[in-house]
């Protein structure tokens, strides 16, 4: 029997974690994640989680830990957000390349400078070619089946990429909602044990990780990293589809919301998406076509499933929460232009930049942008392709 | 603990650091690792850690390892914080039943990775307690990348980023104690040897800190013949020098008790220890006596410290 509850997003993820009681968390505090691994702690402490907890001194500790833990044979985690995570930067291109399962927990936050505490996806967008597999959450309870989700994607046998597992700091980690919670043994059943094929504390089979490759070897490597983000494509699928058998609950690639029909679309990432979805709802009430897609898994990218989702919509807004300061927009808007070129489909679109370091959108904000999608459609010509939203005047 | 030391019978002891790996003729690393390794027991499994550096580079180029243990290389400046994940992860699948065979830990950086860009993950390490031993093979720069000052490199030494030249006498700086260091984090054990004789004090100390319970500390210094500048023949000597001149003097801190473990008969001058090395050979012009008289000056100040320190007992 499901559980009804009401949890904050960092509460729900360490309820994840306690359920799925992994064994190793190294963790250095940073806002809004420190919750996480107090909550783990505390579980520890009193005797809720086998885990072993690692107060590491940073960072690049913390990741190192889990690479390390990892490599050993443990299934491990930790958490982070920011800064956090642009100091673990070196690890999660180990992480990748060593193909180890691991996760992270990342609570999405604005990157300094100026210092903010907020939420953006400059942290994660960043991390975007580090081999990593990005999920995203729009609400606490996308959070926590995520992060169920989570060992099951990366320990794949087919996969070995480390995941992590986002969220929108403070409006999803800090906001309490109400939620639908799954029962341990449930939760145990399906996550299951972790039985790595290789590694370090097998007593059968000294191992040694992280070699030294020159230019004859790497690149096969990478070759194999790609292999892998490919084969992750239908594990997630496989993953969510179990997944809803146990929770009534469906997840994609990403969430179409009244997109079948749309003439115009917003394509977004994360916690606006419900925001957004307020607009749809007032503005079918007065009989405009307009829809959503909600990308919930950024890598593997799923290029040519957007591409067909949008392909009948007459113009669309790629909404990026991070610049990417290249001077020709975002990090989504680069990729689904280029998902939408190699498609040769005929939607107009456009690049919006929103909510760095926490900056507010609105309803209003979202029925504006329909509006231009709008005119776009008509005059057949785009205006302002880069642009931010919401600055102050 | 081992009550005997037999040089002959540990030198029959199969290699854990198989030969074939790319390491130079006369390096101080190489036998710093073999010595070690040869303190644990028989039976007793290990993983190793291993900052970058030469040693990494040099003994596991995929497709091919000299490790006999399971080993592991992550980035330079964290061989602390990675092996305190693979000690932990030990501890959690003992715990939970799934292995019973009994595991040492044991990393090993050079001076670069662990008095400088590790410094902090070290000593994260030690102050949490992890049940290992971090081993620093100090050859006092930054060899791997060619010969770059390091917090370990002696004053005066002539290096690619400290070069002797028309207004250069070498490093300005002394040496940052590290063993005091790792001492003042209140571990276990730490350890302070080099390359003596029939290996005893090194492999002594190696044995005590692999089989005290908690963080342990060596610190070998591990001449490296193409930044010294000596002849690869000549690592023993120089290594003996180091110790009579109390360059290098052989000590252990163990719950915070200095112990001194050999006190030269006769203190050698440091000249003794300088002039076989070419990164010093600027020290021994006419014009720069002075310069040797600082050195000596600073190894004595360091020598009574020491001494001082191991009184207290």
């Amino acid at each position: 029997m499901a559980i009804r509850e009401r949890l904050s997003g960092n509460e729900a993820v360490a309820l994840a974690i306690k359920q799925i009681n992994p064994d190793v968390m190294p963790a250095f505090p940073i806002t809004p994640s420190t919750e996480i691994p107090q909550y783990v702690a505390n579980y520890i402490a009193n005797g809720q989680m086998d885990t072993e907890f690692i107060p590491v001194e940073s960072e690049h500790s913390s990741m190192s830990a889990t690479v390390g833990a990892s490599a050993a044979g443990a299934r491990a985690l930790t958490a982070t957000s920011s800064c956090g995570m642009a100091l673990m930067w070196e690890e999660l291109y180990v992480a990748a390349s060593n193909r180890l399962p691991l996760a992270l927990t990342l609570v999405n936050r604005a990157l300094s400078g100026p210092i903010n505490i907020n939420c953006d996806h400059s942290d994660s967008m960043g991390a975007r070619d580090s081999g990593w597999l990005q999920i995203y959450a729009e609400n606490n309870q996308e959070a926590y089946d995520n992060m169920i989700q989570a060992f099951r994607i990366s320990e794949h046998k087919d996969v070995l990429l480390p995941i992590m597992i986002c969220q929108d700091g403070f409006i999803t980690s800090h906001a309490v909602e109400n939620i639908e919670l799954l029962e341990d043994d449930v939760v145990k059943a399906f996550v299951g044990e972790y039985q790595p094929e290789h590694y370090l504390l097998n007593p059968e089979e000294p191992m040694a990780v992280g070699p030294y490759a020159v230019s004859n070897y790497y690149m096969e490597t990478k070759m194999g990293q790609r292999t892998a983000m490919n084969h992750a494509r239908q594990v997630i699928l496989d993953v969510a589809e179990e997944f809803a058998a146990i929770s009534g609950r469906h997840y994609g690639f990403f969430e179409e919301y009244h997109l079948e029909d749309a003439d115009y679309a917003v394509l977004i990432i994360g916690s606006a998406a419900g925001t957004c979805k307020d607009a749809v709802d007032a503005l079918r009430a007065n009989g405009k076509k307009v829809g959503l897609l909600k990308l919930r898994v950024f890598r593997p990218f799923p290029a040519v499933e957007i591409a067909a989702a949008l392909a009948h919509c007459k113009s669309v807004a790629i909404m990026d929460r991070s610049d990417s300061f290249s001077g020709n927009g975002g990090p989504l808007g680069a990729e689904v232009s280029q998902a939408l070129y190699n498609a040769r489909s005929n939607v107009l679109s456009v690049n919006y930049i929103y909510g760095l370091g926490g900056r507010d959108i609105r309803v209003e904000d979202f029925e504006d942008i329909y509006s231009r999608l709008e005119t776009i459609a008509e005059t057949g010509t785009v205006v302002d392709q880069y642009d931010y939203i919401g600055l102050r005047k | 603990m081992a009550t005997t030391y037999n040089f002959k019978e540990e030198m029959n002891k199969p290699e854990r650091l198989a030969p074939g790996h790319r390491m130079c003729a006369g390096c101080g690393g190489t036998i710093a690792v073999r010595a070690v390794l040869r303190a644990l027991h028989e039976g007793d499994k290990a993983v190793i850690g291993n900052a970058t550096g030469c040693l990494e580079v040099s003994s596991f180029m995929y497709p091919y390892t000299a490790w006999q243990d399971s080993y592991i290389h992550n980035a330079f400046e964290n061989a602390g914080a990675t092996l305190s994940g693979v000690e932990t992860a030990y501890h959690v699948l003992k715990k939970k039943g799934k292995l019973d065979d009994t595991y040492k830990f044991i990393t090993f950086g050079g001076d670069g990775g662990t008095y400088d860009i590790g410094l902090q993950s070290l000593s994260g390490a030690m102050e949490r307690g992890h049940d290992l031993v971090y081993v620093c093979y100090d050859n006092g720069a930054y060899m791997n990348t060619g010969i770059q000052r390091s917090s370990a490199t002696p004053k005066f030494a002539d290096t690619t980023t400290t070069p002797v030249g028309t207004q250069s006498n070498g490093k300005l700086q002394g040496r940052k104690d590290l063993a005091a260091i790792i001492a003042a984090h209140n571990v276990a054990y730490v350890g302070q040897s080099t390359f003596l004789g029939n290996f005893k004090d090194l492999h002594t100390k190696a044995e005590t800190a692999i089989y005290t319970t908690g963080p342990a500390f060596l610190n070998i210094m591990a001449p490296c013949p193409r930044g010294w500048g000596y002849e690869a023949s000549d690592i023993m000597d120089i290594c003996k020098m180091a110790v009579e001149t109390c360059y290098w003097p052989l000590f252990e801190v163990i719950e915070g008790k200095w112990i001194l473990n050999y006190e030269p008969k006769k203190k050698l001058p440091i000249e003794d220890f300088l002039r076989s090395q070419s990164r010093f050979k600027h020290l021994f012009k006419p014009e720069n006596a002075e310069l040797i008289e600082q050195f000596q000056e600073e190894v004595n100040r360091r020598w009574e410290t020491l001494q001082y320190n191991c009184s207290r007992n």
